[in-house]
Order: structure tokens, then C-alpha cells, then sequence
């Protein structure tokens, strides 16, 4: 039987996963279908229900992919809770009769590379592994690419000119991205790219409101499960800075974390798990950058923002910057959302005046 | 005389006033909403209509509230805001000094911090309907009390009976309870307005510093046992405006002033038709609930497409 791989979503971040896969495993990879409300409903359902969102969403995903045809599926583990998601979703799938092989990459929150090489191996028998590490090289680039790209967007969508117009060539960019061949090719779609979207026509005045949105990853970088807060920000017109992504994650990180905790040395001792340390170090920056406002979001029941939420409080706090939590639930109100968004618009619009 | 119309379309009750220049009230009026917005506005226009005196002339319209996108698109108001920055400038312009503004109504409740007349913090609640009006309402049925009463019975008792206030499931059954134990109405009814405190102060006002002077509003506001407490709770003076009810509809009036339309808008509401139809998209997975909004049988806006589709 021929493989057919499928991988949970996560924003746009299936375009560098699916490069990687397919020129890797040498098998046909699922596209997965964009998160709908299906998705969420039937990851709820076969979910318990006081875990995390992250993980109704990407069982969803996968129930969705085994459903239309997929039989092997990839899935890892880390951080917090995470670092147990991969064993038991593959459990509950399992329970549900689905026969399948589940290629569990980081388990426990710890990449065992034999164990992958083994995996991988078992599925693409001829791996090649120089031409295995070019291709992760070209991943890695790509993610870095399509982050910093979505950097500059972030920082101007809300004031372009013709609304749709960042959105289109980022899409552009991105199936030219998952056509690519060697790292030069990228090196060249990307700059062709990057030129065209500084050129969109923005109209921006120097002291924008600029807020910053921290939290919980998988929420943050997943437009559906926070219910496209940031195109909603856009219409206010306000720039928006976003720190977590995927190019952060795994490259950026680990060496981050011991600076950050010698910043917050006034409020943390230790690593507080997953994103945590590193969101309360960021609000430090936020405040002393003098941005208008903090956007804190995250999935109902996560515990290392709960963790963190408390301290964020608290900088903001002293530093007087406003600061607004979202949790977002598998039926959370979308319209309770926006009220409070706008209110929240309303308060640093006022404050910015003065 | 330029005037401006505010109106507060609460889940509860459905609020309206109409301001001068000069901030004063020229007509208001506080009806309930019956589960049908756009009735209960047909209604509460046609007896401001009454109340106004013909040498008005009315230059702008603010909706505020739940169903402040409906009522603003059926009434072509030239402000549609939240509730959180109405009340907000609702109550400043009627007590400047205010720092601490409590709100309490029939599905929400919000704390708004104020200084030097703009909105520093705010909170509103997010998961329990323990410390709203609704609440209040389901327990006075059960105890058979008129809610008009419900404060008044309250101010009786010394010793309020403890009822746990973190959630309505629980202090429903704390209150069968104690009432089965046979507790006197009277302290039920006064733990019940204390649980309201409590609750509201734990959730909403959780890591807010409240100082004074402190507004309390809201239709719960009108429940002198809840006052009482807040007062006993906060142990500082706890100001309830006789407009308190009105604050979101004075503020989306001024709002509405202040955006200086030039349109002239009529209260005539006899001849405009307005309707909603409701239907399920199938055109992906999300299977979104879309809402078709009709305005004298001509399509003008559609809602809750997630896509963007008409």
C-alpha cells in the first residue's frame, strides 16, 4: 500500500512541512484541509474535555486526514502538556479503530535523532542523508523567510492602501516557496518577494498606536483558534508585533532564554515552562519600548500563561501599560471577543491623545 | 435646538435618552427588550418621539449595548460603540471625578478604571453569570419575592447567611439548602445580595485597585442590598446615580454629538420595515450561521460569515 502522510496545521507553516516531507520521505504528503469549525468539532469530541485547544485542534486535523486517506501520521511532542500530547492522541486514534502508523518526532519534549533516522528509514528506504540535510537547510531558510516576511506585514498591513494587498503576495510567495529546488532558488523567490511587498503602498503616520501580541504559540500562530485577532487589529489600524514563531521556537530560542531571565531577574528565578519566562520578559521590553498596549492570548487551561499572567500583570502594572487577556476555548463568543477588542482600542486610542 | 439621541440596547432592558448641547436630558426612557431588539426600539422611539418638543431637531444617533450592530444599521446611527467606553464617558460626564466605575447588568458585568477623564483599565466577565442580573432575577422567582423588592427584604436581616458565590450552580443549591435548614428569607436574601459582592469583587475586580469615588451602576445597581454590601464590602462610600441606568445611553449620545454629522434624522419609524432572516451557509466546513439584515425589503448588511460572503 502506498504511504500517504499527513501533519497536524499551524498557520502557514505547511507549505516549509511539506517541502521538507515530501523531498525527505519521498511519498505523497496530504495537503490537510484549512482548520474549519468542523475541525474543532470533532477534536472536542474525542477530546477530554479540560485539555488544552492545541490539542483538539491538531486531533481534529488528524481524524480529518485519516479520513480521507491518510495512513501515516506525524505528530510531536514539548514544552509543557504538549510534551504528552503525541502518546495519547495517538492512543485516542488508535481507540477510534483508525489503522495507521504514527511517527511520533519529538517525544516527551526530546528529539531522539536515532529514533527519527530510524522512522524516516522505515519509510524511505533509499534516504539520502546529505541531500536530507540540504533539504533541512532549505526548510530552515524558508521558515526564516516566510517569519520575517510576516514581520514586515504585521508591522504595516493596517495601514495599506489597497486592503488584500500584502495577503495576496504572501500567498504568491508562498506557492513559489513550496516550489523551489535548491537554496538559491529560494534565496531568489524570497527577494523577489520581499522587494514587491515593501513597494505595497502603505499609509502609515509616524506615531501609529503600536501594540504587541504575546501568549501561548500555538494559539497565537494559528489565525482560526484566535479567530483572526490580528486582521481584526489590522482594521484599527494599529501596528502590530508578534514574537513567537516557528523560526523563534526551534533556532532562536534556546539561546534567548538565559538573557531573558537575567532581564526579569526582578520577578522570575526560573524557567516557568513552554513560552512563559520568555512572554514575561518580553512584556519588560514592551513596556520600557513604550508600546501602547499588550495583547495576551492563549488556549483555555494553559497552564504556563497561567502561570505567567499574574507577573505580566503586575509589569504592566508599574509600567502603566494597558493589558488585555483572551482565552480562547473550542466555544469561546466570538462576539464577547470583539466588544472587548474594541474597547480595548477605545482605552489606548484615549490614552495616546492625552 | 440640536439634540442627539443615545440608545442602550441591553439583553435585558433596553435604554434611551435624548441630550442638548448642554449634556441635559431632554427625554429618556428605560423599557425592557423581551428578547426583541428591534420591537422593543420601535417602541422606546415612538414615546421619546412623544416626549420631545417639536423645536428639536435631532443631528445624530448612537447605538451601544448587545444589539448596538443591529439597532445602529436599522436606525442609521452615526455611532456604533461597546458598552465598556459608553458607560465609561456616560458616567464621566456626569461625575468628572470618578476613578472606579462598577457596572452590574442582566448577562455582564464590568469594572471600568478611570483617571484624569479617560479609561485606564477595564474588566469584564468572562465565563460566570454569577454575579449578574440574571442571576439575581432566576433566585428572586425561586424565593417567590418581586425583584423590585428583593433589595428592600434584604436591608431586614443582621446576618446574612453565607452562600457560595463562586458559581450559579453552586449557589443555587446553597441556597435550597440553607433555605430547607430554615434560615429566615430575609438572610437568604441578604447572603444572596452579599454572594453578588463577593463574586463580582473575586472575578471582575480581581487585581484591580478600586479607589474612590467609586460609581455603581447598572440595573442591579437598583438593589439597595447589593449597595449595602458593596458599601460594607469596599468600606468606602459608593455612589448610585437615580440616571445610573441611563450612563451607556448618555455616553453613546455624546459620542454621537461629538462626531459631528450633519445629517438630520427623524424619529419616524411607522414607515421603515425592517427585517432579519437567518440561515445556515454549506458552503464549507465552518457552516456558518449567517444573518441577512432587510431594511424596507432591500438587503443591507449580512453577519457571521467568517469568509466575508453576502
Amino acid at each position: 500500500m502506498d504511504k500517504i502522510i499527513a501533519f497536524p496545521q499551524m498557520g502557514n507553516y505547511d507549505v516549509p512541512a511539506r517541502f521538507l516531507f515530501s523531498h525527505i520521505l519521498k511519498a505523497q504528503i496530504m495537503s490537510a484541509k484549512k482548520i474549519t469549525k468542523n475541525t474543532i468539532e470533532i477534536g472536542t469530541k474525542y477530546s477530554p474535555d479540560f485539555v488544552c485547544t492545541p490539542f483538539k485542534y491538531t486531533l481534529g486535523t488528524m481524524i480529518e486526514c485519516l479520513e480521507n486517506g491518510a495512513n501515516v501520521v506525524m505528530q510531536f511532542g514539548g514544552g509543557c502538556r504538549y510534551g504528552y500530547y503525541s502518546e495519547l492522541q495517538e492512543q485516542i486514534l488508535k481507540d477510534l479503530g483508525y489503522n495507521f502508523k504514527y511517527i511520533n518526532l519529538i517525544s516527551a519534549g526530546k528529539a531522539n535523532v536515532k529514533n527519527i533516522y530510524h522512522e524516516i528509514k522505515s519509510i524511505n528506504g533509499k534516504l539520502n542523508i546529505i541531500k536530507s540535510l540540504y533539504y533541512l537547510l532549505i526548510t530552515k531558510k524558508m521558515v526564516k523567510y516566510m517569519d520575517k516576511v510576516d514581520d514586515y506585514i504585521r508591522h504595516n498591513i493596517g495601514f495599506e492602501e489597497n486592503s488584500g494587498d500584502f495577503e495576496k503576495l504572501n500567498n504568491k510567495m508562498l506557492k513559489e516557496f513550496s516550489k523551489v529546488n535548491s537554496l538559491c532558488g529560494l534565496n531568489k523567490v524570497y527577494r523577489k518577494y520581499f522587494k514587491l511587498i515593501k513597494k505595497v503602498k502603505i499609509n502609515k503616520p509616524t506615531n501609529c498606536l503600536k501594540v504587541g501580541i504575546i501568549g501561548e504559540l500555538y494559539t497565537i500562530m494559528e489565525p482560526f483558534a484566535n479567530y483572526y485577532l490580528e486582521r481584526e487589529l489590522a482594521n484599527y489600524n494599529i501596528e502590530i508585533t508578534r514574537f513567537t514563531n516557528v523560526h523563534y521556537l526551534l533556532f532562536e530560542k534556546g539561546k534567548k532564554i538565559k538573557k531573558y531571565l537575567k532581564d526579569t531577574k526582578d520577578y522570575i528565578k526560573y524557567k516557568m515552562g513552554a513560552d512563559a519566562s520568555d512572554n514575561i520578559a518580553r512584556t519588560l521590553e514592551m513596556c520600557k519600548d513604550g508600546y501602547d498596549g499588550i495583547i495576551h492570548i492563549k488556549s483555555a487551561f494553559c497552564t504556563p500563561e497561567i502561570g505567567a499572567m499574574p507577573i505580566i500583570n503586575k509589569i504592566c502594572d508599574e509600567y502603566d501599560v494597558p493589558i488585555i487577556f483572551f482565552s480562547f476555548d473550542s466555544n469561546t463568543s466570538e462576539v464577547g471577543i470583539k466588544t472587548r477588542l474594541e474597547a480595548f482600542y477605545d482605552m489606548i486610542e484615549m490614552r495616546k491623545k492625552r | 435646538m440640536n439634540c442627539y439621541l443615545g440608545i442602550d440596547i441591553g439583553s435585558i432592558s433596553t435604554k434611551g435618552v435624548i441630550i442638548d448641547d448642554n449634556n441635559n436630558i431632554v427625554a429618556s426612557l428605560y423599557s425592557w427588550t423581551e428578547g426583541n431588539p428591534i420591537k422593543a426600539v420601535k417602541k422606546l422611539i415612538n414615546s421619546l418621539k412623544e416626549q420631545l418638543p417639536s423645536n428639536y431637531i435631532l443631528k445624530g444617533i448612537g447605538t451601544t449595548g448587545s444589539a448596538r450592530k443591529l439597532i445602529g444599521l436599522m436606525l442609521d446611527a452615526n455611532v456604533v460603540k461597546n458598552e465598556i467606553t459608553a458607560h465609561a464617558i456616560g458616567t464621566m460626564s456626569i461625575h468628572p471625578d470618578v476613578h472606579t466605575i462598577l457596572e452590574i447588568g442582566g448577562q455582564d458585568s464590568k469594572i471600568i478604571l478611570t483617571r484624569n477623564g479617560i479609561v485606564t483599565d477595564y474588566a469584564m466577565n468572562t465565563l460566570c453569570a454569577a454575579g449578574t442580573g440574571a442571576f439575581l432575577s432566576s433566585q428572586a422567582k425561586r424565593l417567590n419575592i418581586p425583584i423590585e423588592e428583593f433589595g428592600e427584604l434584604a436591608l431586614k436581616s443582621d446576618n446574612p447567611t453565607k452562600i457560595a458565590a463562586r458559581c450559579t450552580v453552586f449557589a443555587e443549591s446553597d441556597l435550597v439548602h440553607k433555605a430547607q435548614m430554615g434560615y429566615s428569607k430575609e438572610d437568604i436574601v441578604a447572603g444572596l445580595c452579599k454572594s453578588i459582592v463577593l463574586n463580582y469583587l473575586n472575578n471582575v475586580g480581581k487585581g484591580k485597585k478600586i479607589v474612590g469615588p467609586i460609581v455603581f451602576q447598572g440595573g442591579v445597581s437598583k438593589n439597595k442590598g447589593v449597595v449595602k454590601y458593596f458599601k460594607e464590602v469596599l468600606n468606602q462610600d459608593v455612589i448610585v446615580d437615580e440616571n445610573g441606568h441611563l450612563m451607556g445611553a448618555i455616553g453613546i449620545a455624546i459620542l454621537s454629538r461629538e462626531q459631528k454629522s450633519e445629517k438630520t434624522y427623524s424619529l419616524e419609524m411607522s414607515d421603515i420595515k425592517f427585517e432579519t432572516k437567518g440561515f445556515e451557509c454549506s458552503k464549507c466546513a465552518n457552516n456558518c450561521e449567517l444573518l441577512r439584515i432587510y431594511k424596507n425589503n432591500q438587503l443591507i448588511e449580512t453577519v457571521g460569515s467568517m469568509c466575508g460572503r453576502e
